[in-house]
């Protein structure tokens, strides 16, 4: 018997709803506004019935439309390579500073993506980023932190 | 209301706002004409530069990439048979058989005299019918707003996604449980924040639109390896044709324009139904007005046939404005994007907007004209051109959109950890996209969470904790019988009808 994804998914929805219920009741009041009719949990804990009634009625209820996903045609490794890349992006951001972290990632994206066009793929990285800033920070006045840049005295 | 209008258009009329309105229109076609990438994505994208300005000026921006979103859908619709945006699909019918034809050009002349036609009429309907329903709208109490809310989060399910209203459900559960998260508003008392100051002033609106919208989509065009720019390569400047029409192809749209607009602009203002609706509405109807004759062209390349769903899809866009700006309630997954830049300026929308805030009121309402009227003059004769940018690869147009996602959060919050949690939430809603979950629920049900919550708040503890209020007034009871007829009536037709 194979089990329909969306069924798992549900599944799991259930479990997080329950999850959900259960800090819902954890939630800790004050004592004066522990038997007010509405207080700081009132609303979550009926969420957490919401999710568990609806996920719940998708595992119950028999399946008209199955899912068509074909699982073996889906591009994991580009995708997964460029979550990797945004956490990566994510993570050097603030300390190596705006600039050269996101003139990198467009850099390797393109690259995972499979450009192979050196001339655009420089294009649309450092000079596109520099413009960019340049928008934001000069002409639009939208405060950009970049310590790399504050340091070399390149912005204010 | 003259007053008004003049606010709105000395507001709107001004240069730097006219700059916006054309930036707006300019990106909007272009990201609208990427199928996949719909309004929602253009403006989510927008929303983080648009906190730099006023917020008549961002809201104004917000409108022009609105109209040209809409724009562009039909565009890549007539062009190359794929519907930018739901609301689109219809307009390809005829649209896509005329470009076949080598009628390209007259198609998309069309497409925008109706769109501007639909817009128009539109207008003029929402600068009446939204101060007198701001008016009715003030008798509206706690009770009643509840039910509205719930009202719209269950249309739009059944609506947003045909077929799959329990999935839709669950996505407004979902969407609603994000928006719990933090400090609670009324008492300060701290929820699912697990002890991580991150969360305690819960999560951005922007984060969740960008992760939901801009990043999923982009995630999910590589997971499935499909590339929306191939078809566009395609284009031949050469074949689009002429853009002008003849006598004949006038007069035809002059009778569908009127009833296209008026049945588009009353669906839009209902929840959830939209302008995917509206359009096919607008088809259907025109189809069984027109003569024999014409009823044979449509699928074939009838004026008709395009005029109708492209009138009524703009038609429709004005008419979700109404719920939005006269009782701060979004019908379509598209407004509730904009509620929630409204919210993010300090704006709250709702009858008292009319009376607090006329300049943003009116401006919002002029912008959309002037919107079209820049959409006609400068994108009709620019759209050759437009859609061969759109042959950019799609190795460049992805990483683009990831970048501009992270800006946005960047510099909302100058934050690793809003990043790691966009990113979170990209990957989960990538999956939950593949398996046909529809996004616009959840981000409808995130932006009502806190409204939500307020108003239920208001009507227990005036009730002393009885839920009677729910039927206590006959209008919160008549609201509560249509929830639980869409309720039941999707279930019904989804588990239990024999086929």
């Amino acid at each position: 018997m194979q089990i329909s994804p969306i069924k798992i998914i549900s599944l799991l929805f259930f479990v997080f709803s329950g999850f959900y219920l259960y800090h819902a009741y954890q939630i800790r009041v004050f004592a004066f506004d522990e038997n007010a009719p509405f207080n700081a949990k009132t609303f979550p804990i009926l969420l957490g019935y919401a999710g568990i009634f609806f996920s719940g009625l998708y595992i119950a209820l028999p399946e008209k439309r199955p899912s068509n996903v074909n699982l073996s045609v889906l591009d994991y490794k580009r995708t997964i390579t460029l979550v990797i890349l945004m956490i990566i992006y994510g993570v050097t951001i603030l300390k190596a500073g705006y600039f050269l972290s996101t003139s990198i990632f467009l850099v390797l994206s393109y690259l995972t993506l499979g450009e192979k066009r050196w001339f655009w793929v420089f294009a649309l990285s450092f000079p596109f980023v520099a413009i960019f800033m340049f928008l934001l920070h000069g002409l639009l006045d939208i405060y950009l932190r970049d310590p790399l840049l504050k340091y070399l005295g390149i912005i204010g | 209301m003259i007053e008004g209008i003049l606010i709105g258009l000395n507001t709107a009329l001004s240069i730097k706002n006219i700059i916006m309105v054309m930036i707006g229109c300019f990106a909007g076609t272009i990201i609208g004409m990427l199928p996949g990438l719909g309004p929602m994505t253009a403006i989510a994208l927008m929303i983080p530069i648009t906190y730099g300005f006023e917020p008549s000026t961002g809201l104004i921006l917000m409108a022009g990439v609105y109209y040209g979103a809409v724009f562009g859908g039909s565009t890549s619709s007539i062009l190359i048979n794929a519907p930018g945006i739901p609301g689109t699909v219809a307009t390809s019918f005829d649209g896509y058989p005329m470009a076949q034809q080598g009628k390209a050009g007259k198609a998309l002349a069309i497409a925008a005299y109706s769109s501007f036609a639909g817009g128009t009429i539109a207008a003029i309907f929402l600068l009446f019918a939204a101060p007198s329903l701001s008016k009715v709208s003030l008798a509206f109490r706690s009770p009643d707003y509840f039910g509205l809310m719930i009202l719209g989060l269950t249309a739009v399910s059944a609506f947003s996604a045909k077929g799959h209203f329990l999935k839709a459900m669950m996505m407004v559960v979902l969407g609603l449980m994000l928006a719990s998260v933090g400090q609670d508003t009324l008492s300060d008392i701290p929820r699912f924040v697990f002890n991580n100051m991150n969360l305690a002033d819960g999560i951005s609106f922007v984060l969740v639109v960008m992760a939901t919208f801009a990043m999923s989509e982009a995630l999910s065009i590589i997971f499935k390896g499909s590339d929306p720019t191939q078809a566009a390569k395609q284009i031949s400047l050469s074949k689009l044709g002429s853009i002008r029409l003849d006598k004949e192809e006038t007069k035809k749209m002059v009778t569908t324009i009127p009833r296209s607009s008026i049945i588009g602009f009353i669906v839009g203002v209902l929840p959830g139904a939209g302008s995917t609706i509206a359009s096919f509405l607008a088809y259907g109807m025109e189809r069984n007005f027109v003569k024999d004759e014409e009823k044979q062209k449509f699928g074939k390349g009838s004026v008709n046939g395009l005029s109708a769903p492209e009138t009524a899809n703009n038609a429709a866009c004005s008419g979700s404005f109404v719920p939005l700006l006269t009782l701060g309630i979004p019908g379509s997954g598209t407004t509730a994007v904009m509620l929630g830049a409204l919210l993010g300026f300090g704006i709250q929308p709702g009858p008292r907007l009319y009376q607090t805030n006329p300049e943003i009121f009116w401006s919002v309402i002029m912008s959309m004209y002037i919107g079209m009227v820049i959409l006609l003059i400068l994108n009709l004769p620019l759209i050759p051109y437009i859609a061969r940018i759109l042959a950019v690869p799609r190795a460049f147009l992805i990483p683009l959109i990831l970048f501009f996602s992270v800006t946005g959060i960047y510099l909302m919050s100058f934050n690793n950890f809003d990043i790691y949690l966009m990113i979170g939430i990209a990957v989960v809603a990538t999956i939950l996209r593949l398996y046909e979950f529809p996004m616009p629920p959840l981000i409808l049900a995130f932006v009502l969470g806190g409204l939500m919550e307020e108003n239920l708040r208001r009507s227990l503890l005036i009730s002393d904790g009885s839920w009677a209020f729910l039927w206590d007034r006959p209008l919160t009871l008549c609201i509560m019988i249509t929830i639980l007829f869409i309720v039941f009536w999707q279930i019904y037709n989804s588990y239990f009808k024999k086929k």
